[in-house]
C-alpha cells in the first residue's frame, strides 16, 4: 500500500450521531403535539387509543427489538470478519422490516375500512380530541414508517457494499452508521407503542 | 488511521434483547391497570430504560468518548427545554 489513506472513523460515528440528534428533535416535535393534546383532551385520547390494536402495535414492538438485536450482532459479526454471518443477520433485519410495513398496511388498511383517515367524513364527526388523537397517529407512524423504508434502503445498500468488500473487519463504520439511524427507528418505536396502543387498556 | 475497535460479544445483546423483551412485557402489564395519570409517566420510564438499553449497547454509546455521551445529554436537554417551554404555555394559560 503506498499512499496515505484519510479516515476519520470516530468523525464519521460523530456526525451520524448529530444527524440522528435532529432526527430525536423532529419526532420530539411530534411527542409534543402529542402530550399537549393529551393534556387537553385525555378522555378522548383513552377513547380513541382505545381502538387501536395492541396485538398490531405489540408485534412490531417485537419485530423492531428483534431486529435491532441483529443488526448489533452483525456489527460484531463484521468486526471479527464474519461476513457470512454479518449478511445473513442484515437479511433477517430487512425481512423485519418488511414485516413491520406489513403489519402497518394491514392495520391502517383496517383503519381506513372503518373511516378513520384524515380528512374523512367520520373523523368529522367524531368528537375533536379523538379526531385529533388519529390525526397525530396518522403523521407520526406514517414518518415512522417513512424512516423504516429508509433504514432498511441504506442496509441493503450496505449489505451490497460489505459483498464487494469495500465494507469489511477493517473498515466497518459504514456498517455501524446505518445499524445507528436503524436503532433510532427501534427507538422511535419504543415510544411510540406505549404512548398510542397502550393508553389506558 | 484504524482505530481499535470495541468488539462487543453476542451475548452482550442477548441479555440486552432479552431484557427488552421484559420491559416490553411490564409495559402491557401495567397498562391493565388504572393508574390514572400514572399510566403514562409509568410508560414513559419504561421507554425510557428501554431506550438507555438501546442506545448504551445496540449503539455503542457505552464504548464511545466521553464527547458523544455529552452531545446526546445535549440535544436531550434541548428536547426538555422545548417540551417545558411548551408546557408553560399550555398549563398556565
Amino acid at each position: 500500500m503506498s499512499g496515505h489513506e484519510h479516515r476519520d472513523d470516530v468523525g464519521a460515528r460523530f456526525g451520524m450521531w448529530l444527524f440522528l440528534f435532529t432526527e430525536v428533535l423532529l419526532f420530539g416535535g411530534l411527542f409534543i403535539l402529542y402530550a399537549v393534546y393529551l393534556h387537553r383532551y385525555p378522555h378522548e385520547f383513552v377513547t380513541a387509543g382505545g381502538e387501536l390494536n395492541v396485538w398490531f402495535g405489540g408485534g412490531n414492538t417485537l419485530v423492531l427489538l428483534t431486529s435491532s438485536l441483529c443488526v448489533a450482532i452483525a456489527v460484531t459479526a463484521l468486526q471479527r470478519g464474519n461476513t457470512t454471518l454479518c449478511l445473513r443477520l442484515l437479511g433477517v433485519t430487512i425481512f423485519c422490516a418488511a414485516l413491520f410495513m406489513v403489519n402497518k398496511g394491514f392495520e391502517w388498511s383496517a383503519k381506513i375500512g372503518h373511516g378513520i383517515y384524515p380528512g374523512s367524513a367520520h373523523l368529522h364527526d367524531l368528537p375533536p380530541g379523538e379526531a385529533v388523537f388519529f390525526n397525530i397517529y396518522y403523521v407520526t407512524t406514517g414518518l415512522h414508517g417513512i424512516h423504516v423504508i429508509i433504514g432498511a434502503a441504506v442496509l441493503i445498500w450496505t449489505m451490497v457494499l460489505i459483498k464487494k468488500g469495500r465494507v469489511n473487519a477493517g473498515r466497518w463504520v459504514m456498517l455501524e452508521n446505518a445499524g445507528l439511524y436503524w436503532h433510532l427507528v427501534d427507538l422511535i418505536w419504543i415510544f411510540i407503542f406505549p404512548l398510542y396502543y397502550l393508553i389506558l387498556h | 488511521m484504524t482505530e481499535h475497535a470495541h468488539i462487543v460479544p453476542y451475548r452482550t445483546f442477548f441479555i440486552v434483547w432479552g431484557l427488552l423483551l421484559l420491559l416490553t412485557a411490564t409495559t402491557v402489564a401495567v397498562a391493565q391497570f388504572n393508574l390514572g395519570p400514572f399510566n403514562v409517566w409509568v410508560a414513559l420510564l419504561i421507554a425510557t430504560v428501554k431506550s438507555g438499553l438501546v442506545i448504551a449497547f445496540f449503539m455503542h454509546m457505552k464504548y464511545e468518548s466521553r464527547l458523544f455521551l455529552l452531545a446526546l445529554f445535549a440535544a436531550l436537554a434541548i428536547l426538555a427545554v422545548f417540551i417545558g417551554l411548551t408546557f408553560f404555555d399550555v398549563l398556565y394559560r
